[in-house]
């Protein structure tokens, strides 16, 4: 194996690291602000997926299907806000996962009533597609490195957000006291509603920018939903920091374990069988990930408060 | 007789008189339906015990139920083929015996309750929630690529297995087996809850540090808690396993343990005849709207939605009244 | 009372009713979620034929399997305990095949399988009453080994999720490939991207690539391989390139050499009088399940005027005949009850604005499957 191919898989490993962190961000912010755990994440970014299909197909525009899936999921978003997941603040975990497991249901199957049961196209701009040459030899494409890059922004961004503006001071004092942000006649449900559209919206975000390179269809946000459960175990829920680490960690992880394990495997066993077992623990790799910090840190590496 | 007792006792008199009138109107169907109801109702009495009396939001139930499945799989797949589970060091042979399959169901459910408990009671809460969805897609995605019990296609057994006295193959004598295989558990169950052990659970999920004060440990009870709960959804899963004669990773999926949670949920947590009562709305709701719309999820979530949000404490609370059975 | 009596019973009150007995015929599909759209052509394909025939001797009930095997059990246990259903058919997957098939050939009905065809119902466990109308399994992959071979490929490298049928997917390559294998990868299932796996193809000095990804997985890896500037010849079979998934891959798809036992040019009478009525009803292109299910409906239509149903034995040697005209030219069963036929190889074009296949060449001519010595019957 080259120091070429490995440094592409971990190229890889990063990219995908970085699209998770847009789906663990919103609901770790969510989970830290509002004290909700919201199962419907992923059909958010089904909504942004599909939103942006259904744009570029009208209008041909990469971007505007971008902002037509942030703005889209974010509205969304603000909508299941205000109508359901309001009533669900001062409910229990118990009754959040029950309302949104609903919410998955009425997404999935009322998506494919609108849209179809078959895959939409959605592709990649022109100006963003074909390989790029890297230093040292490395042909990867141009796309993945730009959503490595918007990743990294973004991320960059929220963190601006959070600590330099007011929304991220509300943000902030709504994490460590919920009452007090009240006593400070912040209007809390406005609050609320915004943090819940932002989070909708980069997972939307995130829908649009995956889909580009994958399959557009109903149920391609539950897989990504649970990784990114996952990723905020490991980071600590509530910790955008966390988040971040904890994502590009799992990124890695799967994308390297699943090249490595087999192959290592060959050493020992024949190899069709080892590409199968490899595989097939290859596939546990991030679980093991998640155990082994629990282990260490029960909180997940930056969730400092129990 | 309170109006909980009275909503129980008319949902187990459904549950007889039902298939009884179906056997009468010449219905097989029905009486296949109402198996899937109990054998649902069992899994989801196995999840209320974590769910209800320890307060554990387990999202990971269905790797009990599946393992449950794997073992009745497993077990009748080499009874059928006349090979050994295992030669090395001893042999140990495959069964068609309900009661045998049961046992090795219970027991490797609870094993696996056990493990996940250690790792997944380090924490609580919303951790603990996304950890046991965690490491059920885990089992799920290894049972999906392992290929030596059917991967993804599952094992099929042909003939249902045997308990003693019983033709398991007659729908209302299968039916009549997993009713009181239900009614034991119930049983267990409700002396379970009212034993020194139950109380003291109750306790550790309410008020864990005066638990602690009188040199109980809450962890160790909620653990115990647990493997209870896995053993009684495992059982679960080999009866639904044999109803199907066939098991595959769906049993595993993360929407398995999702319904499993429906039921509870929507039958009223930490009651009794909470679970039954959910899984047999359950199933009825999923026949009855599969057949109104192809897009019946979207009422089944509507649905769902409408009783979380206006009906505390589930059917069986809107119907009794606001007050859990803390005694 | 036995579901075999009850079954009997109802042979009974069907022969008393007179000669022109009526056939009951349950489809079970994926209706809904996911996978929805190959169960919906499935259907629409049978349907079309029935109503091109304008019988009423046969009465079809459609029921959703979710795509879940539970569901898949349920279903059938209603048609056979409730609706007493004469023949089953409809199944896409595998696994619920596998859930369904074993237990209701036993219990004495048909069942004629538009798509799934696992080795195992084709090897040790095939049963008089089980008809594939599709194909077994592995043929698909047979005929690219053999493509592979045929094309003057050296070095391929192949990939196919780690699953049951991804196992047999590249087996069933390399029983008519025999040569060297750049490299050989099991993804996961359901996977989304295949980065990773597209650098190692690319490393690998392959000189061709051959992959199995059905529904989305293969949308995905098509997307992907296009973007990553390695130009290697694509060879896999036809469920990556059928008609509903290849509007979604677009550009990425096209010239890509698939396999597959049908396709809309296909130039026979039946195929062409299918196509246009197929188009003219449901106003989009047919795909290779809506062509099964047509062959299906077809094959029963043409037992039922041979036979009566309430006489199995007549009946099966009636479906044995395969005495219709297929859409796919030249049909027969082969003693295990699965089709010989010839497998194509297609090339992805553009039409207009409409991505679709063409027939360039013949893979495998009158194949049949690797199973037929395993089965006794």
């Amino acid at each position: 194996m080259t120091a070429i191919l490995i440094a592409e898989q971990v190229l890889n490993g990063l990219q995908f690291g970085v699209m998770l962190f847009l789906m663990a961000a919103g609901l770790t912010l969510i989970f830290g602000v509002m004290g909700l755990i919201n199962l419907a994440h992923g059909s958010l970014y089904m909504v942004g997926a599909f939103a942006a299909a259904t744009i570029a197909g009208a209008t041909g525009s990469f971007l505007l299907a971008l902002a037509a899936a942030l703005i889209s999921a974010a509205l969304a978003g603000a909508l299941v806000e205000l109508v359901v997941i309001r009533r669900l603040y001062d409910r229990d975990h118990l009754d959040q996962v029950l309302a949104t497991f609903a919410l998955i249901l009425i997404f999935s199957e009322g998506t494919r009533w609108l849209f179809g049961s078959f895959p939409l196209y959605l592709d990649i701009p022109a100006w963003l597609s074909g390989p790029v040459m890297l230093p040292g030899g490395i042909q990867y494409p141009l796309y993945r490195l730009a959503l490595i890059v918007l990743g990294l922004l973004i991320a960059l961004g929220l963190w601006l957000l959070i600590s330099h503006t007011r929304i991220g001071v509300q943000i902030r004092a709504g994490e460590n006291d919920r009452e007090m942000i009240g006593a400070l006649g912040v209007n809390i449900s406005r609050l609320y509603t915004l943090v819940f559209a932002l989070g909708a919206g980069l997972a939307g975000l995130a829908g649009a920018l995956v889909g580009a390179i994958q399959s557009v269809q109903v149920g391609m946000g539950e897989p990504v939903l649970i990784l990114a459960f996952v990723v905020i175990v490991i980071g600590g829920i509530g910790s955008i920091k966390g988040a971040l680490i904890g994502a590009l960690l799992v990124g890695l992880a799967d994308t390297l374990g699943g090249i490595f394990l087999p192959e290592l495997l060959k050493l020992f066993t024949d190899p069709a069988k080892a590409t199968a077992t490899g595989s097939a623990f290859a596939s546990m790799a991030i679980y093991i990930l998640m155990a082994v910090v629990l282990v260490w840190r029960p909180t997940g590496l930056f969730g400092a408060r129990v | 007789m309170s109006r909980e007792a009275l909503v129980n006792s008319a949902a187990l008199l459904l549950l007889v008189a039902v298939p009884v009138w179906a056997l009468w109107a010449d219905e097989p169907f029905t009486i296949t339906l109402a198996t899937r109801a109990v054998i649902f109702a069992l899994a989801a009495a196995g999840l209320n015990i974590a769910l209800g009396w320890g307060g554990m939001v387990s999202l990971g139930h269905a790797v009990y139920f599946g393992l449950g499945g794997y073992a009745m799989g497993v077990l009748a797949f080499h009874a059928q083929n006349y090979t050994p589970l295992m030669d090395w060091p001893f042999t140990i042979t495959g069964t068609k015996s309900m009661p045998v399959i049961w046992l090795v169901a219970m027991i490797s459910s609870a094993v696996a309750a056990l493990v996940i408990g250690l790792l997944a009671l380090r924490t609580s809460g919303v951790y603990f929630i996304m950890i046991t969805l965690a490491f059920g897609q885990m089992v799920f995605f290894f049972a999906i690529s392992w290929p030596t019990y059917g991967g993804e296609d599952g094992l099929s057994i042909y003939v249902r297995n045997s308990f003693p006295g019983l033709n398991t193959l007659v729908p209302i004598e299968f039916y009549g087996l997993c009713l009181s295989v239900l009614c034991v558990i119930l049983f267990l169950n409700a002396r379970l809850i009212r034993s020194p052990f139950g109380l003291a659970l109750n306790a550790a999920r309410q008020v864990p540090h005066r638990v602690e004060t009188v040199g109980m440990n809450p962890t160790r009870l909620k653990l115990s808690a647990l493997v209870i709960s896995g053993a009684v959804t495992g059982l679960a899963g080999a009866l639904f396993a044999d109803l199907n004669r066939f098991v595959s990773p769906t049993m595993l999926s993360w929407q398995m343990s999702g319904e499993i949670m429906v039921f509870v949920i929507i039958g009223g947590v930490g009651r009794l005849f909470g679970p039954v009562v959910g899984a047999c709305l359950f199933v009825l709701l999923e026949h009855f709207l599969g057949g109104v719309s192809e897009y019946w999820q979207v009422f089944l979530g509507l649905v769902l939605l409408g009783i979380v949000l206006f009906g505390h404490g589930g059917v069986v609370g809107m119907i009794a009244g606001r007050g859990r059975t803390h005694d | 009372m036995s579901v075999k009596t009850l079954l009997a019973a109802a042979g009974l009150v069907a022969l008393a009713a007179g000669a022109q007995a009526q056939v009951k015929v349950g489809m079970i599909t994926t209706l809904s979620g996911g996978g929805a759209s190959l169960g919906i052509d499935t259907r629409d394909g049978f349907m079309l034929a029935i109503g091109m025939a304008g019988r009423d001797d046969i009465d079809v009930i459609v029921e959703d399997d979710q795509q879940k095997p539970d569901i898949a059990v349920q279903i059938s246990d209603k048609m056979i305990q409730s609706d007493k259903v004469d023949v089953l058919t409809g199944i896409v997957w595998s696994n619920l095949a596998m859930a369904v098939v074993p237990s209701a050939t036993a219990q004495g009905l048909f069942y004629l399988s538009t798509n799934a065809a696992p080795a195992q119902l084709a090897g040790a466990g095939c049963n008089p009453n089980h008809f594939s109308v599709s194909y077994q399994n592995d043929n698909l992959h047979e005929a690219a080994g053999a493509y592979t071979k045929s094309a003057g490929y050296t070095k391929p490298f192949i990939l196919a999720p780690n699953y049951p049928a991804g196992h047999d997917s590249l087996t069933g390559f390399k029983r008519f490939y025999d040569g060297e294998l750049a490299g050989e990868i099991y993804t996961e299932l359901g996977q989304t991207d295949y980065a990773a796996e597209i650098a190692q193809i690319r490393a690998s000095g392959a000189d061709s690539v051959f992959f199995f990804l059905p529904g989305g997985m293969g949308i995905s890896f098509l997307k992907q391989y296009a973007e990553s500037g390695v130009e290697l010849p694509l060879v896999g079979p036809a469920f990556s390139f059928d008609q509903n998934i290849l509007q979604a891959v677009g550009d990425a798809a096209v010239g890509v050499k698939n396999t597959s036992t049908w396709s809309k040019d296909l130039d026979n009478d039946a195929n062409a009088a299918f196509v246009s009525a197929y188009e003219e009803k449901y106003g989009r292109l047919p795909s290779i399940y809506a062509a099964q299910g047509y062959d299906t409906a077809n094959l029963l239509l043409s037992a039922m005027d041979k036979a009566d149903i309430s006489d199995p034995d007549a009946f099966r040697t009636a479906l044995e005949d395969a005495d219709f005209d297929s859409v796919r030219g030249d049909f027969t069963f082969a003693s295990n009850h699965h089709p010989i036929q010839d497998i194509y190889v297609r090339e992805v074009i553009k039409e207009g604005d409409i991505y679709t296949n063409k027939i360039t060449d013949t893979a495998m001519e009158d194949r049949d499957n690797a199973y037929v010595g395993e089965c006794s019957m």
